[in-house]
């Protein structure tokens, strides 16, 4: 047996997962018929009960946000999932939509009805067109059957659901900005608070949900919240999809109760790819600081990841072996964050730009060892310094790697260039170049 | 181009799904790009004619995302992907290649009109890389050569498939359509997954019966 509990992608090899049929094939849409017969709040009670929390990074306790809506005032109220997945090696979501973009819409009906909402939106990023086209298909199927639209499942109950789709912009993953974004803004986070529950969408109570969060949802209210919580760790409980990729034999989604070790997972994939071994990765997306071969055994849950001084994030395990530079990675990722950020804030607008200076200057053999002090002083000046996570994300590649690869970073300086060879670390290495 | 009287409706229809109007902002962008390939001035005052707004207001929205273009781009936009880890993985020298291969550079169209190329930013897609987009369509698992494959055949007129899309690469116009949330009937071509997708299942179910 091993440790991985298939629920979210259990019938992902099933050539019709995607449809209406291949979905009520195993039950799909039963659990929105069962919780529209529950209370809203017993629905709500029921997600809190279960532990379930945010999977978009943050880890915020679902039921407890859905909580948050205020009750009885006559406002108009929303939901809205992210589907704007674009956190650098982040790639649980898409697959997840293109395989079975039904679960996630059952989820949404049983959220909407337990805040309440008559209008839900999933907002797709919008360069993954095949996933547009099957979360579109799919919503008009879920209409034509009843289960969206007025009196869904003949239980007086009304629901719109609407996609929307991105065009371009990491930042719109943050949900406020998000939120601009599908006003019909330029999408910029927005001063918090007042929090989206109060104040969201078109300034009303609105919840804003990760896709894989909603998608586990049918699950809980199928099994009940003991299922759920019985998967696990203390604080972080269930299941939730492992995103592998990079030097490893074979890269993959590992769907598996919170609290696997990378170890755990790299076994079942055979391992960094022959002749290599680990040398850094990061737990859950570039955002979130990188750890190296000593964390192999650190439990990936919310609690285990932070105590190891990252974040568990969107559980996106990009893996590096060594014959890759932490400089360029870095660089690569600064040059990610100041081409997304939004222009909202100084420190980040100005201190992205910056740092990609600084890490240019030390990749091409023209920096010096007091950089790293100026880099690591930007970064201080950039931390919490924003309206939003996307200027500390920026922070967390270049100090998590200068505190485990600092002599890398002076090898550049002395080396007066990168020691590394780029195709090396290529999938390509060994064969002919431009094979 | 003159948009046509079903445009219109079209245009309507999207406008038609949200409780206020301003919200449809994005896929009429998407759509004035599918009727026009670019956003062009035409396609803003009519946006903004029908949004009751500014053209600097939609031209300001039209400017923050990247997939909005200001210029046209190729009957077939290519798009690889050099952030980090498939640049690492062989991303940056598959753009490279490219460009070499087509003599243009980044946000270059080739002479015929067909092929544009664009480095792009992560595309969610990572256990896959190196990975190649496009019309925004999966092309995983590239190479170089298998990159400058594809442009010849989309050059050649006979585009090669997506690996998990439809079973041929639409256009530009054609995809712009569908990110404007017109369905092109097309989602039941194509895989449900791919490999990587399912490895984790098919080890757990392996486990399950041994």
């Amino acid at each position: 047996m091993t440790k991985l509990m298939p629920v979210l992608s259990a019938h992902w090899d099933e050539k019709d997962s995607f449809t209406m049929a291949g979905y009520k094939r195993h039950g799909g849409y039963d659990a929105a018929a069962k919780a529209l017969k529950m209370e809203p709040d017993a629905v709500i009670q029921l997600v809190k009960d279960s532990g379930l929390r945010g999977r978009g990074g943050a880890g915020f306790p679902t039921g407890m946000k859905w909580g948050f809506i205020p009750q009885g005032d006559n406002k108009d109220h929303y939901l809205v999932v992210n589907a704007d997945e674009s956190e650098p090696g982040t790639c649980k979501d898409m697959p997840l939509l293109l395989a079975n973009p039904h679960v996630l819409l059952e989820g949404m009906i049983i959220a909407s009805y337990a805040i309440r909402a008559k209008y839900a939106f999933v907002y797709v990023r919008g360069e993954v067109t095949h996933v547009v086209r099957r979360v579109q298909q799919a919503i008009e199927d879920a209409y034509k059957a009843g289960y969206l639209g007025k009196n869904i499942f003949g239980s007086g109950v009304d629901l719109e659901l609407v996609m929307h789709v991105g065009a371009g912009a990491y930042i719109c993953g943050e949900e406020t900005a998000l939120l601009d974004s599908l006003e019909g803004f330029r999408g910029q986070p927005r001063l918090r608070p007042p929090f989206p529950a109060i104040a969201g969408l078109y300034a009303r109570p609105t919840v804003v949900n990760n896709v894989e969060s909603i998608a586990s949802v049918p699950s809980i209210i199928a099994n009940g919240a003991e299922w759920f919580s019985s998967m696990g760790t203390e604080k972080s409980k269930g299941m939730t999809l492992y995103s592998l990729s990079g030097h490893v034999q074979n890269p993959g989604q590992f769907e598996a109760p919170l609290g696997i070790t990378l170890r755990e997972i790299l076994e079942l994939a055979g391992g960094i790819r022959p002749g290599h071994q680990l040398k850094f990765w990061t737990p859950g997306g570039s955002s979130t600081p990188i750890f190296t071969a000593d964390h192999l055994d650190t439990p990936l849950d919310y609690e285990g990841v932070a105590a190891a001084g990252s974040m568990l994030g969107t559980k996106a395990l990009q893996i590096f072996d060594e014959t890759t530079c932490v400089v360029r990675a870095v660089l690569r990722w600064s040059e990610f964050y100041e081409h997304e950020s939004c222009g909202k804030c100084t420190p980040c607008r100005e201190g992205t730009y910056w740092l990609v200076q600084i890490i240019q200057d030390l990749e091409n053999g023209k920096g010096t060892e007091a950089d790293l002090e100026k880099l690591l002083d930007l970064c201080d000046n950039i931390m919490g310094r924003s309206f939003c996570a996307l200027g500390d994300g920026a922070t967390s590649p270049i100090t998590s790697s200068i505190k485990y690869f600092r002599d890398e970073y002076i090898a550049h300086v002395t080396n007066q260039g990168c020691p590394f060879d780029p195709h090396a670390s290529t999938l390509f290495a060994g064969t002919k170049v431009g094979a | 181009m003159a948009y046509t009287e079903q445009d219109l409706v079209t245009m309507d229809s999207i406008i038609a799904r949200y409780p206020r109007k301003r919200s449809a902002i994005m896929p009429l962008l998407h759509f004035t790009q599918s009727r026009d390939g670019f956003i062009t001035g035409e396609g803003i005052e009519l946006i903004a004619k029908k949004l009751d707004l500014a053209t600097a207001e939609v031209s300001a929205v039209s400017t923050f995302y990247t997939q909005y273009k200001r210029k046209p781009v190729g009957e077939y936009h290519v798009g690889v992907c050099t952030n980090t880890l498939c640049a690492i993985m062989g991303g940056d020298e598959i753009f490279s290649g490219l460009k070499d291969h087509l003599g243009i550079e980044n946000d270059g169209v080739t002479a015929d009109g067909k092929v544009s190329l664009e480095h792009i930013e992560c595309n969610a897609a990572c256990d896959f890389a190196p990975v190649v987009m496009a019309n925004w369509e999966f092309y995983d698992n590239q190479t170089v050569q298998s990159a400058k494959d594809l442009v010849d055949s989309m050059r050649a007129g006979k585009p090669k498939p997506p690996t998990r899309g439809p079973d041929s690469l639409p256009t530009w116009k054609e995809n712009s359509a569908v990110l404007a949330g017109l369905n092109d009937g097309r989602s039941a071509e194509g895989v449900q997954a791919g490999e990587p997708s399912l490895l984790g299942l098919k080890i757990s179910k392996k486990g399950a019966k041994g």
